[in-house]
């Protein structure tokens, strides 16, 4: 399990990074954060104050490295503490229950533009200079529009407009919170248009990485060889070329992750989604920092737990690693 | 992907004669494909834009014009853009953001890029560990989500301006042009006219400078354009999350404050169309750029584009070889005349036969 | 049947006619097989021998219609008359589907490089197995059973059918390719350089094999290489190709001991032989011509040591060896037979000057030269045109061959 061990271990090792950086950047900012904190929010009790002096390490009372292994074992726990906006709610549980938003919308959809993404890609690569790669420039501007502002449009034009769809947030305002139909029935329907925003703009991405990578493939010796020995069609595109193609295809997923999760956060903005990413905003607009820490290293976690799935699909799709797998 | 320097050998074969240099660099221009051309064209309009917008204001961009009348006043003669709900007027705004964003696009592009190569290229050069620690910090940098990151490392301060959201930017933008110069000078290492210069006794920094990274221009070119594209990309993002110095007009805060104004429910669509537009143009823009720097550099995107299509038909890879014989391959005109003034086409046959290649690019009777 | 050497004639199962391929690019086509007439015969190994950019890939994979674009076939014809086959059928004229059924099953490849021919997530059975279903449609079973039975041809252990390519040797990569190849039973199988990649005593081996099978299965090899010592061991025939065209056909014995055209004679030449006196090797300088403006008359004139001014009006159409006995042994040069000595060194017609363009009047310049400062110049630009005329006979004057001296009737 030699791939797989040396993948943990970078994932370990990025985690620690990230939870470096959330220890330290507060500690290297000019002014004194707290103060911002208590003068925000006047109803904060002296114990939270000092709570907050300690998680941002402001007049600390104890020596940096302790501070550190405190902080270290504090997340550990998920003890992230409590929150400061919606006090007295611990920030562990607000965060547990709008990530299961963002979760089911981002990973549903960004699955979806990927499939779709690959699959147009594939096609475009093959039929190079035929009708998908006309429709190239377009599918560029696509990308190119930001998350956001393509939601915007999309908002404007079909749910102010047009009232096909709800203007924002998860559900509607009668709906109450549960297992029951009406209430998932109308998630699904507030999440369609958000859906479709996120698909719309990352699908050209995907198409046009896999239709380079499609190109490159089929110049290889081993696609002219299957042509050679007179396979059907079908066989020499899925088989010898796009199953080769897809390797650099799953890793440049991989790398995606990030950029897919960025746009997502935006995009809650504008959704009113009640997803981390408003939750992140709104922690910054409030300077809740306690939730901004923990906002940041739950998305790093679940980013990271994305890229080690990929890893397990790219070990199965690809006898290459497995090889190395085995022979370490 | 010595490509670069490929296609300047390649050309160099095709276009001998007297007006090899001239013809070289109309045919260079002409070979980019259609898109990169109206790329670079769409970039220039806006850098055009960007360099004298801020001279052509019609008004103070930061005027609030007191007349409730004018606030949120739609698009008309006085205001081409409308004015947003304190009365200033959106295209001035425009103006000053497409300056403003493209100066910190570029200015961010150029220190991501210069960290990217001296990172890239020293991890190639160095070897060893300092290969593996830097590309272990890359590849942290790079799975470590950008967005979030930012947030983090900008929420913090008490006011946002310029030069903190430059440093992030950068800080955050030369990975992934770091690895990608690395996997590159790793190639270029091992090719024979390093291992040559090596052999005479040239400096290993002086065979990166004058051998190595010169081979490498259109790579780090497509590099810096990425760069720049990912930095108008995120920071119209994190001024849109309000994490900009909002008192500034960057095409981010415009949106911001189009948002946060409700402009959308009001129906003001001239407040935040414009500015989202202009960012998409300019990353369309660049994108398109790309893709031309693309196919110059990976022969087989080239050939792949330039190749499917043969006397008018259009060929997917298991097409068989087509048999046209007797089909007369068309000079471009403009090729052909140019063509009829060097030297090669000159020479003759004496009156026993062999092969005639005429001005105009047709084969003799009989002579295929 | 019997031809006039006395040894039995076999029947040809490929017949290329005046085939001709070029390389459509934006500056014009270049020609890359120029008008090529070959013949092959069941059971025969055909060796086609020539330098890089000779055409003779091109014409190996041209023949099969699996050039890419820019590529088309500007004209002739390629039969194929199999004896599986009812009737001739020519592949120029075949529809996709038919050429599908014909490619593999009757004309098979083998490829230079094994890890680069091999799909690469693919085991070896499956791409074994693949070929099989397609063109036999055995089921699977059967077909799996017939691929270990396709190793143990090739002396590979049967536990291999599971590796992937990665996993083998570059030798054992190249004999799964040749097991591929067989696992059809097709009457031709085409070679491009398939042993170049390896190291010599793996080639030796794989070579061996090669005849071997050959010997028992019955199949007839067209074998491309640039290494003509190669052939002149393995093949029955060979056919020089210079500049995409044929420009010498001959039975092996005859290139080794009778080479006809000054090109061949080079190629001889430039490898060193185990046996005999040490001799300098001479080599070819120069390099070979811009395909996209073919110059007049020989392709080879430029480094031809015996080229002289009638070379330029020369079609260099083939032609019997006029002092063979063997009438198929072919040549496209008129005025040099296999016993013609080679003038004084160095007397290369071929002038260039910087940007690749011959410039008359350096060559009038140059003519006034004695020969030793003419010595040896290399066409070191891809163009390298023929003088014209008055010079290049005052030149010929200068050395002592030409028009009123002494020249050997065609």
């Amino acid at each position: 399990m030699a791939f797989l061990a040396r993948r943990l271990s970078f994932y370990i090792v990025a985690l620690w990074a990230a939870l470096t950086v959330n220890f330290f950047v507060p500690r290297l900012m000019p002014g004194n954060a707290v103060e911002a904190i208590m003068s925000k929010f006047p109803g904060l009790t002296p114990a939270t104050e000092k709570a907050l002096q300690a998680m941002l390490g402001v007049d600390h009372p104890g020596s940096l490295w302790h501070q550190y292994v405190t902080y270290l074992s504090d997340v550990a726990h998920f003890n992230f503490g409590t929150d400061v906006s919606e006090y007295p709610a611990k920030v562990s549980t607000i965060i547990g229950q709008t990530i299961p938003w963002t979760l089911t919308l981002v990973g549903t959809a960004t699955v979806i533009a990927f499939l779709i993404g690959t699959a147009l890609g594939i096609m475009a690569g093959w039929r190079h200079g035929g009708t998908l790669d006309r429709v190239l420039p377009g599918l560029m501007f696509l990308q190119a529009l930001p998350y956001f502002f393509l939601a915007l449009i999309l908002v404007d034009l079909l749910a102010l407009h047009l009232h096909v769809f709800p203007t924002g947030s998860g559900y509607g305002q009668t709906d109450v919170p549960g297992w029951n139909t009406a209430f998932i029935g109308s998630a699904i329907y507030h999440s369609i248009l958000p859906a479709f925003t996120i698909v719309i703009t990352s699908v050209a991405g995907w198409m046009l990485q896999m239709r380079n990578v499609m190109i490159t493939t089929i110049g290889e010796d081993y696609v002219l060889a299957a042509q050679a020995k007179g396979l059907k069609n079908r066989r020499v595109v899925f088989t010898y070329a796009a199953r080769n193609a897809l390797l650099p295809q799953l890793q440049g997923f991989g790398l995606a992750l990030g950029f897919v999760v960025s746009g997502a956060i935006v995009m809650e903005i504008v959704f009113s989604y009640p997803g981390i990413g408003l939750l992140l905003v709104n922690a910054v607009t409030s300077s809740d920092f306690p939730m901004m820490q923990a906002i940041f290293l739950v998305i790093t976690v679940t980013v990271l737990l994305a890229n080690l799935i990929v890893d397990l699909i790219i070990i199965f799709v690809d006898p290459r690693v497995r090889t190395r797998e085995a022979t370490g | 992907m010595t490509g670069f320097v490929g296609v300047q050998l390649g050309q160099a074969s095709v276009d001998a004669g007297a007006l090899a240099e001239g013809r070289q660099r109309l045919g260079r221009w002409r070979r980019l494909p259609a898109k990169a051309k109206g790329g670079a064209i769409l970039l220039g309009l806006f850098t055009l834009a960007a360099i004298i917008g801020p001279f052509v204001t019609p008004y103070d961009p930061s005027y609030q014009n007191p007349n409730p009348a004018l606030s949120l006043h739609p698009p008309d003669a006085a205001h081409l853009l409308g004015t947003t709900n304190s009365g200033q007027d959106v295209l001035s705004q425009l103006l000053v953001g497409i300056r403003l964003t493209m100066e910190l696009a570029l200015v961010v592009g150029v220190v991501a890029t210069v960290l990217s190569v001296i990172v890239g290229v020293a991890a190639a050069t160095l070897g060893g560990l300092w290969d593996e620690f830097l590309s272990l910090v890359s590849n942290v940098f790079l799975v470590i989500p950008a967005l979030p990151l930012l947030v983090v490392l900008l929420g913090y301060l008490p006011e946002h301006g310029q030069t903190p959201m430059i440093l992030v930017l950068s800080a955050l933008g030369w990975p992934w042009g770091a690895k990608v110069i690395r996997a590159q000078t790793l190639a270029i290492r091992n090719r024979d006219f390093v291992s040559a210069a090596r052999e005479t006794g040239e400096g290993t920094w002086r065979i990166v400078a004058f051998e190595i990274i010169p081979n490498e221009v259109s790579l780090i070119a497509a590099n810096f354009v990425n760069t720049v594209l990912y930095a108008i990309a995120t920071s119209v993002a994190l001024a849109f999350i309000g994490l900009a110095d909002l008192s500034s007009w960057s095409l981010g805060t415009m949106l911001y404050w189009a948002e946060s104004q409700q402009a959308l429910t009001l129906g003001a669509w001239w407040w935040f169309i414009p500015p989202g537009l202009a960012v998409a143009l300019i990353g369309t823009a660049l994108v398109l750029v790309n893709t031309g720097i693309d196919e110059l550099v990976n022969p087989r995107l080239k050939d792949a584009a330039s190749a499917s299509r043969i006397a008018g038909h259009r060929l997917r890879p298991t097409d068989p070889t087509p048999v046209l014989a007797g089909f007369a391959p068309r000079r471009a005109p403009v090729a052909a005349f140019l063509h009829s003034f060097s030297r090669s086409s000159l020479v003759e046959a004496g009156p026993n036969g062999g092969a005639r290649v005429r001005a105009d690019g047709r084969y003799p009777n009989g002579g295929q | 049947m019997t031809d006039a050497t006395g040894s039995a004639v076999r029947e040809p199962v490929l017949t290329i006619s005046d085939f001709s391929v070029a390389y459509r690019t934006p500056g014009g086509d270049v020609r890359a097989v120029d008008k090529v007439n070959l013949t092959l015969h069941a059971g025969e190994v055909i060796g086609l021998a020539g330098e890089s950019g000779a055409g003779k890939s091109t014409l190996g994979y041209g023949a099969c219609r699996l050039l890419r674009a820019p590529a088309i076939i500007t004209g002739g014809s390629v039969k194929y008359q199999g004896r599986r086959l009812s009737q001739p059928v020519d592949i120029t004229q075949l529809t996709p589907d038919q050429l599908q059924q014909l490619r593999w099953r009757e004309i098979a490849m083998v490829f230079q490089s094994a890890m680069n021919a091999l799909n690469p997530v693919l085991n070896v059975q499956d791409q074994i197995v693949d070929v099989i279903r397609v063109h036999l449609g055995l089921s699977r079973k059967a077909a799996a059973e017939k691929a270990a039975g396709l190793l143990d041809l090739v002396s590979i252990p049967r536990s291999r059918l599971r590796s992937y390519p990665h996993e083998l040797s570059g030798g054992m990569r190249q004999r799964i390719m040749i097991a591929m190849a067989l696992a059809t039973d097709p009457e031709i199988v085409i070679m491009d350089e398939p042993t170049t990649a390896l190291d010599v005593v793996v080639q030796r081996d794989i070579l061996a094999q090669i005849v071997e099978l050959k010997e028992t299965l019955g199949f007839s090899i067209i074998f491309i290489t640039h290494d003509i010592s190669l052939l002149l061991e393995l093949a029955d025939r060979i056919a020089v190709m210079y500049a995409g065209k044929l420009i010498e056909v001959g039975t092996a014995a005859e290139m080794q001991h009778e080479p006809a055209h000054p090109y061949t004679k080079g190629l001889l030449n430039s490898f060193p032989s185990l046996h005999g006196p040490r001799r300098e090797l001479a080599g070819i300088p120069g390099s070979p011509p811009d395909l996209n403006n073919p110059p007049p008359g020989c392709a080879f004139l430029p480094r031809c040591g015996y080229g002289t001014e009638a070379c330029t009006r020369i079609d260099m159409s083939l032609a019997p060896v006029s002092t063979s006995a063997d009438p198929s042994h072919l040549t496209a040069c008129p005025f040099v037979q296999p016993g013609t000595p080679l003038p004084a060194r160095g007397r290369g017609l071929g002038i260039v000057g910087a940007d690749g363009a011959a410039d008359p009047a350096d060559a009038v310049e140059l003519a006034g030269q004695p020969p030793a400062r003419t010595a040896g110049i290399p066409g070191d630009a891809p163009l390298a045109h023929a003088l014209a005329p008055d010079a290049a006979t005052a030149l010929a004057a200068a050395d002592g061959t030409g028009p009123g001296q002494e020249e050997p009737e065609r």
